[in-house]
C-alpha cells in the first residue's frame, strides 16, 4: 500500500487527475455563466437591464435556470426512437466537453522538481484531436433531430450536417495555413511559437478572418444558427426536447463557445502569452526563487489566457445580438462559394510568403494582391440586364 | 405630393465588392450595438425605485373622516351605482342616539366593501360622492395580494386613519418623491 501512495505521488497520475478535474470544473462553469453572461448581454445591448433578481446582479440566475430544467417534466414522444433520443444530447454534451482536454491554459508548474503541463493531455496532434472531435459534435445534433421522427427536427439535423461540413471545410483550410507557419500539430508547440508578441493574427488576418466565421458556423451561433431556426423550424433539431436533455443541448453549445474560443486564443492570439511575459517572470524568479516564481508567472498567463477565452465569448454573443439569421441559401453560398476560395488562396500565398523566407511582409503584400485581383475581375464581370442601376 | 422630409429614397443599386463581403456593414452594426451596451439604461427597478406619477393618480381607495373623526359617508349608494366594474356594496344602517361623534349623518355603511379585482381604478365613485367621503389616494397602491379573500376591502382597510391623515398635498414632483418613499 504504501508504495502504491508513493507511485501516486511520484508519477504523474495525481497531478494529470488533478488538472483534468479542475479544467472540466472551469469547463462546465464557464459555462453556466455563458447562460447568465448572454442574457446580461444581450439585455444591454438592448437597453435593459437583464436578470438581477436572483443573487447580487443576478449571479444565481445559472442555479435558479439548472433547477427549473431538472423539475421540468422528461417528455418523450411515443413514435420517437428511445434510445437514440436519450444518446443525442449525451453525445453532444460528450464531444463538447472533450474538446477543451488538449487546449493549453498555461505554461507548466514546477512541483517536487517535476513540471507538469496545465493541460489535460499534451498530444503531438494536438489540432487534428479538435478537429475530430468538433466534426463528432454534429452528430448528437443528428441523431436527437433523427430520433425525434418530426419532420422540423429532422430539418434541423439536415441542415446541422450539411453546415458544418460545408464550413469545417474553410475552417480546416485556414488552419493548414497557420500549420505550414508552425510546422507542428501541437496547441502547445503553436503557442509557444507565438512567444513574444509574434501573435499568428498578424501573419493570419484572413486566415483568422475565415477561422472565426466558420467557429460561428460550427458552434451553431447567430447568424447561422439554421439548424435550431425558431421562426422556421419550431425549435430546429430539439423541438421535441425538454427538461435536462434539451438543457444539455443548450449547455453543449456553451460549451462549445468556450473550447472555440479557447482554440481561437492559442491559434492566433498566443494563448497564455502576454506582451512583457518574460520580464514578469524574470522579476518574479528573483523574487520568489525559480520555482515559486515560475509558478506565480504560471498563473498569470493563466489569466491572460482566460481573459482572451472570455472576451472571445463576448464577441460571440456581442455578434449574436447584433447580426440577424442568414437565409439557408445564403449561408451555403458564403461557405461554398466565399470562404472556401477565399482560404485556399489564403494557403497559397502563405506558402508563397514562407517560402520567399519574408513571412510578414509576404502575406501582407500577398493578401493586398488578392484583394486587387478580386477587385479586378469583380468589375469585369458580365452586367446583369435586368438590374437596377442606380435610377 | 410630399407631406414630410422624413421619407427616405432606398438605394436601390448594386452593391459594391466591398459592401458585398458584409464585412463594413458587420462593422457599423457591431458599432452601434456596443455603443448601446454602455449606454445609461432607462430602467426604473419597480419595488426599489418609484416613479412619480402626478398629482392625480388614482390608486388605494380612502373613506375620509371629517375634522372632528366623523364618517362622512351616509351609504347613499350612489358610488355602487356609477361604479362601471360594479365593485362596490354597502350596507346602510341607522345612527342611533350616541353615535354622533362617530358619524356624521343619521344613516351610515355599517359594512362598504370594495372588490379590488374588479375595480378599474377610473375615479367615479369620487367624482359621484356628494358628500365627499371616497377618494383614491395619489400616494399608494393597492398592494399586491396571493390570496382571493385579501381582494375584498372592508371598512378596516379604507376609513381614515386620523393619525395619519390623507391630504392631497404634493403637487410638486419634489414633493411628491417624499411621499413615495
Amino acid at each position: 500500500m504504501g508504495s502504491f501512495v508513493q507511485w501516486l505521488i511520484e508519477s504523474m497520475f495525481l497531478w494529470k487527475a488533478l488538472i483534468i478535474i479542475v479544467i472540466f470544473a472551469i469547463t462546465l462553469a464557464i459555462a453556466a455563466y455563458s447562460t447568465w453572461g448572454e442574457r446580461k448581454v444581450a439585455a444591454y445591448i438592448q437597453d435593459r437591464r437583464g436578470p438581477n433578481r436572483a443573487g447580487w446582479g443576478g449571479l444565481l440566475q445559472p442555479l435558479a435556470d439548472a433547477g427549473k430544467m431538472f423539475f421540468k417534466e422528461d417528455f418523450i414522444p411515443a413514435q420517437a426512437d428511445k434510445w437514440l433520443f436519450i444518446l443525442g444530447p449525451c453525445l453532444s454534451m460528450f464531444t463538447a466537453l472533450m474538446s477543451s482536454a488538449v487546449v493549453p491554459f498555461g505554461s507548466s508548474f514546477i512541483i517536487g522538481g517535476k513540471e507538469v503541463f496545465v493541460q489535460a493531455i499534451e498530444i503531438n496532434i494536438g489540432i487534428l484531436y479538435v478537429f475530430g472531435v468538433v466534426s463528432l459534435g454534429v452528430y448528437g445534433v443528428m441523431i436527437g433531430g433523427w430520433a425525434s421522427n418530426n419532420k422540423f427536427s429532422l430539418l434541423g439535423a439536415i441542415r446541422a450536417a450539411s453546415q458544418n461540413i460545408s464550413y469545417e471545410l474553410a475552417m480546416g483550410m485556414s488552419i493548414i495555413a497557420i500549420l505550414m507557419m508552425s510546422g507542428t500539430l501541437s496547441v502547445r508547440e503553436i503557442v509557444l511559437q507565438q512567444h513574444g508578441g509574434n501573435w499568428n493574427i498578424f501573419y493570419q488576418p484572413l486566415g483568422f478572418l475565415i477561422f472565426t466565421i466558420c467557429a460561428f458556423a460550427e458552434c451553431n451561433r447567430t447568424p447561422f444558427d439554421l439548424p435550431e431556426c425558431e421562426t422556421e423550424l419550431v425549435g430546429g433539431y430539439h423541438t421535441e426536447y425538454s427538461s435536462m436533455k434539451l438543457g444539455f443541448y443548450l449547455f453543449a453549445e456553451y460549451i462549445n463557445m468556450f473550447a472555440s474560443s479557447a482554440v481561437t486564443a492559442c491559434l492566433f492570439f498566443g494563448g497564455y502569452n502576454y506582451p512583457g511575459m518574460d520580464f514578469v517572470e524574470r522579476q518574479l524568479i528573483s523574487g520568489f526563487g525559480a520555482n515559486a516564481g515560475h509558478n506565480v508567472a504560471t498563473l498569470i498567463g493563466i489569466g491572460s489566457m482566460f481573459t482572451k477565452i472570455l472576451f472571445g465569448i463576448f464577441f460571440f454573443m456581442w455578434v449574436r445580438w447584433t447580426v440577424p439569421r442568414f437565409r439557408y441559401d445564403q449561408l451555403m453560398n458564403l461557405g461554398w462559394k466565399g470562404l472556401i476560395p477565399l482560404a485556399v488562396g489564403n494557403l497559397i500565398i502563405t506558402a508563397v510568403a514562407i517560402l520567399s523566407g519574408y513571412k510578414l511582409v509576404g502575406i501582407w503584400v500577398g493578401l493586398a494582391l488578392m484583394v486587387i485581383l478580386i477587385s479586378i475581375v469583380w468589375s469585369l464581370r458580365p452586367k446583369k440586364k435586368n438590374a437596377i442601376m442606380g435610377a | 405630393m410630399q407631406l414630410t422630409n422624413r421619407a427616405k429614397k432606398t438605394d436601390k443599386s448594386e452593391l459594391s465588392l466591398f459592401e458585398r463581403s458584409y464585412l463594413p456593414s458587420l462593422a457599423t452594426g457591431l458599432g452601434i450595438t456596443i455603443k448601446h451596451f454602455f449606454q445609461a439604461k432607462p430602467t426604473i427597478e419597480y419595488p426599489e425605485q418609484k416613479r412619480y406619477l402626478g398629482p392625480v393618480f388614482r390608486g388605494h381607495h380612502i373613506l375620509k373622516r371629517d375634522e372632528e373623526g366623523r364618517e362622512r359617508c351616509t351609504a347613499c349608494g350612489l358610488c355602487a351605482v356609477a361604479c362601471p366594474a360594479e365593485a362596490i356594496s354597502m350596507v346602510a344602517q341607522e345612527r342611533v342616539k350616541g353615535e354622533e361623534h362617530l358619524y356624521r349623518e343619521e344613516k351610515y355603511a355599517a359594512v362598504y366593501e370594495i372588490n379590488m379585482l374588479r375595480c378599474i381604478f377610473c375615479g367615479l365613485c369620487e367624482e359621484a360622492c356628494p358628500k365627499q367621503a371616497v377618494y383614491l389616494r395619489h400616494d399608494m397602491f393597492v398592494p399586491v395580494f396571493t390570496d382571493r379573500s385579501d381582494v375584498i376591502y372592508g371598512k378596516d382597510q379604507l376609513v381614515e386613519d386620523m393619525t395619519h391623515r390623507y391630504k392631497r398635498d404634493a403637487w410638486t414632483k419634489k414633493d411628491a418623491m417624499k411621499l413615495w418613499k
